[in-house]
């Protein structure tokens, strides 16, 4: 039934979709670079936080904001170290980068910490719910579409109102382009970068909210909802990102009450089916941007 | 003599690797050594894996994550023909009565299990063709996910996410030397037949390729079942080497070391591809090795679980960004040795 309590739940998930999505396309449309590496910057928010709740006792915020920020900072090294070096060869070279160096994440995870999972400190907010309406609304799906709304609107205001966010537009939209006229290319891109680790930071910590745990492994399932989300709303477009996002979130809350229950193990290929049909028959997405993805044939 | 002298010139690079190949497998026979063995006989099923990985992708340069996939499907179609009734109605007691009391010899189980990859591959793969680079890669990779989930959860046929016992043992060093040396030719012949020159060309610049006529979806179209087959033959061949298996075997981590092997030893050579194939094998083992005495000795509470790929990672980003296109860098070995850039 749809009722107020699925709505905010398709809402909050659809919110840190969105926020997913736009973290791979802020980098995928500046560099054509598909980070298989984003989901792992999920895994080590999640691993910050575990480690952070080892020492001493800090409140939880600034667990938070320190964990967002080893995100930010991950983010920012892998694209110093790795992928800034093959950036001039081809774009297979590139994605066979972020594919060894999310291997490399992930494995570093199992080698320094443990394959098994480990807990992460939540606040008590995470647990409690609301009443709205006469109906429980946790606590979580409000927060998870509040801070999508806040984060979004400063992205917007960052994109739209200062020097770096029209160089990240212009080299997002055309990046010979961009740099012809004088926009730093380094610059540029590791902004990019760190954006897209804020935006994974702190969709993490929604995402390792859920269980409450965190294992070496958490980042597959983000990367998979990134790829959807971004397909379905355009990859060469900003906006398309956070549209292809709540769409995700929102359709994927609907087969959840409408497929019959034998069929739920297969939701994650129907999405994928779905991932393929709009490659092949709208390959610019739901939003177009600047140009379409080339194809031959 | 003059034509078999230049046809022996030719296809020089076939002999030059298939030589050492030989050899190792007669050196190993001659050790006799279990464990070597079994290192060898993977590295052969191994390499029929990275030649699958090289026909499309070193050919077309396209990305191709769906190799672990069809080595899946190769791998639990091929065992579902093999296994004897009574060993499939322990194992799987589900399965459709149809399969249930099927029972063919292991090569033909093999054979299936190829040919059921390559239909896979001709059935959805046409569409796919049109795309490339980042396009491209995604829509490869989500038949990787869909190929799993499909084999996690059609537990009729395999199980689900558990481990499917209960396959006879056919495939030795003998077996996987002898198909590796076969698939090593097909890798060669593919790449300079017709198809492999078109997509060759077409790799190189698609709109200079499609200018002189080359019809490029339809040639990757071929190298992509001729993949699938390939990979789908291995994977019936390693299921019928390792006995007992779940679908995460044909998944990411798998991906990871094939591309490595490739990309390592160069992608768009064969040469390349046996040399990755070799030089990733005995790190790995190597690797293994130390993580192995390390976890014995106790010197870490916690073992070192990861290390062998965390280093592979590490150095497969070294090479991508030293040396992009591998150690071979497209240049096929020959004999007699021909100055390095005659044929870049």
């Amino acid at each position: 039934m749809i009722t107020l309590d699925f709505i905010v739940n398709a809402l909050a998930l659809g919110s840190t979709y969105a926020l997913l999505a736009l973290g791979m396309v802020i980098v995928y449309g500046i560099l054509n670079l598909v980070n298989f590496a984003f989901g792992e910057l999920l895994m080590i928010t999640g691993y910050s936080l575990f480690v952070l709740s080892l020492g001493p006792r800090l409140p939880w915020v600034v667990m938070a904001v320190l964990a967002v920020g080893v995100a930010v900072l991950t983010s920012y090294l892998t694209e110093r170290v790795a992928f800034r070096p093959v950036r001039e060869h081809s774009p297979t070279a590139m994605l066979i980068t972020s594919f060894a160096v999310s291997t490399l994440l992930q494995n570093a995870a199992l080698l320094i910490i443990s394959p098994r999972a480990r807990g992460v400190p939540l606040p008590k907010l995470f647990s409690m719910s609301a009443r709205v309406l006469g109906q429980d609304l946790p606590i979580r799906n409000l927060l998870a579409i509040a801070t999508s709304l806040l984060l979004l609107g400063l992205l917007v205001l960052l994109l739209r109102r200062t020097v770096l966010g029209i160089a990240l537009r212009a080299a997002s939209d055309n990046f010979r382009m961009a740099r012809l006229l004088g926009v730093p290319a380094n610059l540029v891109i590791s902004a990019a970068f760190a954006i897209s680790g804020l935006l994974a930071g702190v969709v993490a910590l929604f995402w390792v909210g859920r269980t409450a745990s965190v294992t070496p492994t958490i980042g597959a399932a983000p990367l998979l909802v990134a790829f959807v989300a971004t397909v379905i709303g355009g990859m060469r477009s900003l906006a398309g990102a956070v549209v292809g996002g709540y769409i995700y979130g929102i359709v994927f809350s609907m087969i959840g009450i409408l497929l019959p229950p034998g069929m739920m193990e297969f939701r994650e290929a129907f999405m994928f089916i779905v991932v393929i049909l709009i490659l092949l028959f709208r390959p610019e997405g739901l939003v177009r941007g600047a140009y379409s993805t080339k194809r031959v044939g | 003599m003059g034509k078999l002298r230049a046809w022996l010139e030719h296809n020089s690079t076939f002999f030059v690797l298939a030589v050492p190949l030989v050899a190792a497998t007669g050196i190993t026979f001659a050790i006799g050594d279990l464990l070597i063995e079994r290192i060898v006989t993977v590295l052969f099923i191994d390499l029929v894996l990275v030649l699958a990985l090289q026909v499309f992708m070193g050919n077309s340069g396209i990305l191709s994550f769906s190799v672990a996939g069809f080595m899946g499907i190769g791998a639990y179609g091929s065992v579902l023909f093999s296994m004897s009734p009574a060993a499939k109605a322990a194992a799987l007691p589900d399965l459709y009565p149809l399969l249930a009391n099927v029972q063919l010899p292991f090569l033909a189980s093999v054979l299936v299990g190829g040919l059921l990859a390559a239909l896979v591959a001709a059935v959805v793969s046409y569409p796919l063709m049109r795309l490339s680079d980042a396009a491209g890669v995604i829509t490869i990779f989500s038949l990787l996910v869909i190929i799993n989930v499909v084999l996690v959860h059609w537990s009729r046929l395999t199980n689900g996410p558990r481990t499917l016992f209960g396959v006879e043992r056919f495939t030795y060093l003998g077996t996987a030397a002898v198909f590796a040396l076969l698939f090593l030719g097909v890798a060669w012949w593919f790449k300079e037949s017709s198809v492999g020159l078109k997509l060759r060309a077409s790799r190189d610049d698609a709109h200079a390729a499609a200018a002189v006529g080359i019809n490029i979806v339809a040639v990757r179209y071929r190298a992509f079942i001729l993949s699938a087959f390939m990979a789908g033959f291995a994977g019936a061949l390693w299921a019928h080497f390792i006995t007992s298996f779940s679908p995460y075997a044909f998944y990411m981590s798998a991906m990871f070391v094939f591309l490595s092997m490739l990309v390592i030893g160069g992608p768009m050579s064969i040469s390349g591809a046996v040399i990755g194939t070799v030089l990733v094998t005995v790190l790995r083992e190597g690797l293994r090795n130390i993580e192995n005495n390390v976890n014995m000795s106790g010197i870490l509470p916690s073992g070192l679980v990861g290390f062998t790929e965390v280093v592979m990672a590490v150095l497969l980003v070294g090479i991508l960004i030293l040396r992009p296109s591998g150690i071979m860098g497209g240049r096929e070995l020959r004999w007699p040795p021909r100055h390095p850039r005659a044929d870049v």
